[in-house]
């Protein structure tokens, strides 16, 4: 049973992207990835379930045994996140049919369906595999998958932007094969439960490079400050139920693999200086690089880099507190930031514009609109009582409970991102969601206010909301309620991540079941 | 197996070990380039180097580790880091053709092998290049009534 529920998220998804290639007609393919990826979500959650109460599970694929062959491991912490990206992957994916719907698209992208199931494999396979040239193998099939959607259909501008991605991504990959050739010279072994032990005999010298190494790789995958250049620059391009699930799942991916290795491979006891002087970087550059943005899937993406900050934060404090805070982080920023490009994606459709100011000119969406903004936006600037207060406070409690320079300063920086974060979907909604006044300063620069059309909405700005519009707009709904159940699962929600976060530092149970019960 | 078991006495290849150093150097330098073809062979060079380094790491070379039921030699090749090799030549393989392709792409919609530089950058630059640039963002394609008021 446990063989079956940890092959299932990776093996369904891989097999169903080779049969969507097989040139079924459009409704099967829609209906077949609808389907898997509600498998994938019911089999994640009876993973946690079973991984929350019996511990860590694992799987030998093949019967090789754990230093030889491919094992996949589920514990607390890998299921619950393989849960939620789950939801938001489906919900997405239901965004992007309804967008097709809406858009009536006769040309192919055929290639979207098995592109964006391996995408889902990716995910999965980097949440349970456990050694470290697997998990590479899944950044590469996720990265591989992302290649192709960032530059799916892609015109001059796209193509340019999809270049900056793509070789930002393959260089981080090749530092990655280099890691692990490293660590595997060194130790003899890529599995991570083996690794904690033999990489704490190696010389001081040797181990602090290949601890640094790690933090590059997965410092550019996650888009850590002073590596986060190509971010920006790309995502915002692409399609918009592709930026949103790149945002929601790709860079979580990253912090997810950064919590897994530092805890097992390079434990250590007190505040992590250099990673604390990242997460206070990574806060205050993306948040003033997000108020300096007037493209509002820009300034969305820079307020992604500022949060990857906050979930820094707790990794940086490495105590029990401070973990569990960034797993609560995770969770609520995966769906979240989601919502926030989904609604961000409904309100562009009908302003025919991504630009603010001239978003401003059109007659604001109706109010369904501005809820659906409003709620994770609230929610990503930490207003109580949504999700985020309830992250955003976790943390703040395990950097004034750590105390010193280091988590006064983070706490302080991260008290004032929030602050600037509000403002920042302040301007959002001010520009998109309020009825301007006309302001006779701007008269003469601004172009004349397109003569108001008989009905509300302009004739393709009428065609745009036909069908399928019900779809998208129910997908950003699911994911805005998903936000919501997190904000009042909060209290079950933090115990789950405090005891995922007690694993993480105790890393036995892990190690034993990977390794079978003789190996130690 | 012996490194799978832990009990590595690698002695380094010199000759290895320069071969790889150049790899990643030449590598690293065509990336930095303008061009983009350059670049797709930059990735080349240092995805041999990579690969490279992954067989080196396995240590010293051996008898196949395959034995028809009899027991393996004592000096066998380490197997591990040859199967990761190839998994590694394999990815890097594929991501260099769809490199290329894209490469193609740009080259045929650009009609130019440059890499411009990005928005951001432009928009740092003149009040007339952040005029032209903010035009130019934010758009849908093929969204007649913005791109008129884009113009004007």
């Amino acid at each position: 049973m446990t063989a079956f529920l940890l092959a299932v998220p990776v093996l369904l998804p891989a097999l169903s992207a080779g049969v969507t290639l097989l040139g079924l007609p459009r409704s099967v393919v829609r209906t077949l990835s609808i389907v898997v990826l509600t498998g994938v979500l019911a089999d994640a959650a009876a993973l946690f379930v079973r991984a929350d109460a019996h511990g860590p599970q694992a799987l030998n694929v093949g019967d090789w045994s754990a230093p030889l062959g491919i094992t996949l491991v589920a514990d607390r912490l890998s299921a619950l996140l393989l849960t939620v990206s789950a939801l938001v992957a489906l919900a997405v994916l239901l965004f992007a049919v309804g967008e097709g719907a809406a858009e009536r698209l006769q040309g192919p992208p055929r290639v979207f369906h098995p592109a964006y199931l391996l995408l889902v494999t990716g995910v999965s396979l980097a949440f349970l595999t456990g050694d470290l040239f697997n998990l590479f193998v899944a950044f590469e099939v996720m990265l591989a998958a992302s290649y192709v959607l960032i530059t799916l259909d892609a015109d001059e501008g796209r193509t340019r932007s999809g270049m900056t991605y793509v070789i930002a991504g393959l260089t981080s990959s090749l530092l990655f094969i280099t890691l692990v050739a490293l660590v595997y010279a060194a130790t003899g072994t890529v599995t991570l439960a083996q690794l904690g032990p033999r990489l704490a005999e190696l010389p001081d010298g040797l181990r602090g490079a290949l601890a640094l190494l790690l933090l590059v790789v997965l410092g550019v995958k996650a888009a850590i400050v002073p590596l986060h250049l190509w971010l920006p620059d790309s995502y915002p391009t692409a399609p918009a139920p592709i930026t949103a699930v790149f945002a929601a799942l790709l860079t979580k991916v990253a912090v997810y693999a950064l919590l897994r290795t530092q805890t097992l491979l390079f434990p250590r006891t007190g505040v992590w200086t250099l990673l604390a002087c990242a997460a206070i970087a990574a806060m205050v550059v993306g948040i003033l690089g997000a108020l300096a943005q007037d493209d509002i899937n820009r300034l969305l993406s820079f307020t992604l880099v500022s949060h990857i900050g906050f979930m820094l934060f707790g990794l940086a404090l490495f105590d029990a507190r401070g973990l569990s805070g960034t797993i609560l982080y995770v969770v609520h920023h995966i769906a979240v930031q989601a919502a926030l490009f989904l609604t961000a994606a409904l309100v562009v459709r009908r302003a025919g514009t991504a630009a603010l100011r001239h978003m401003a000119r059109w007659p604001p969406p109706g109010a369904w609109a501005a809820a659906l903004f409003a709620l994770p936006a609230l929610s990503l600037a930490g207003v109580p009582p949504f999700s985020g207060f309830v992250a955003k406070l976790a943390l703040l409690r395990a950097g004034t409970a750590q105390g010193g320079p280091a988590a006064y300063a983070l706490a302080g920086t991260a008290l004032l991102t929030s602050l600037l974060t509000l403002y920042a979907m302040t301007r959002v909604w001010t520009s998109a969601f309020m009825k301007q006044q006309s302001d006779p300063s701007h008269g003469e620069t601004d172009p004349p206010k397109p003569s108001p059309p008989a009905s509300p909405w302009p004739r393709e700005h009428r065609r745009r909301t036909g069908r399928g519009t019900g779809l998208m707009t129910a997908a950003a709904a699911g994911v805005t309620a998903t936000g919501l159940v997190i904000a009042a699962c909060a209290g079950p929600l933090s115990m789950v991540s405090e005891r995922a976060a007690h694993d993480l530092l105790d890393p036995q149970a892990y190690r034993s079941v990977v390794l079978g019960e003789e190996d130690h | 197996m012996n490194s799978a078991l832990g009990t590595t006495a690698n002695t380094l290849d010199v000759t290895m070990a320069l071969a790889v150093g150049a790899l990643f150097a030449v590598g690293f330098y065509l990336m930095m380039q303008r061009s983009l073809m350059r670049i797709v062979l930059g990735f080349v060079l240092l995805g041999h180097g990579t690969n490279l380094l992954l067989l080196v790491a396995g240590g010293t070379p051996g008898p196949p580790p395959v034995v028809e039921g009899k027991t393996p030699h004592p000096e066998v090749a380490d197997p591990l880091p040859q199967a990761m090799a190839l998994t590694s030549i394999v990815i890097t393989f594929g991501l260099t053709a769809f490199l290329t392709a894209l490469a193609y792409r740009s080259w045929r919609l650009s009609r130019h092998d440059e890499v411009r530089d990005d928005v951001e950058d432009r928009r740092i630059g003149t009040a007339q290049e952040r005029a032209e640039t903010a035009d130019d963002t934010g758009r849908i394609p093929g969204d007649a009534a913005a791109r008129a008021e884009g113009r004007q």
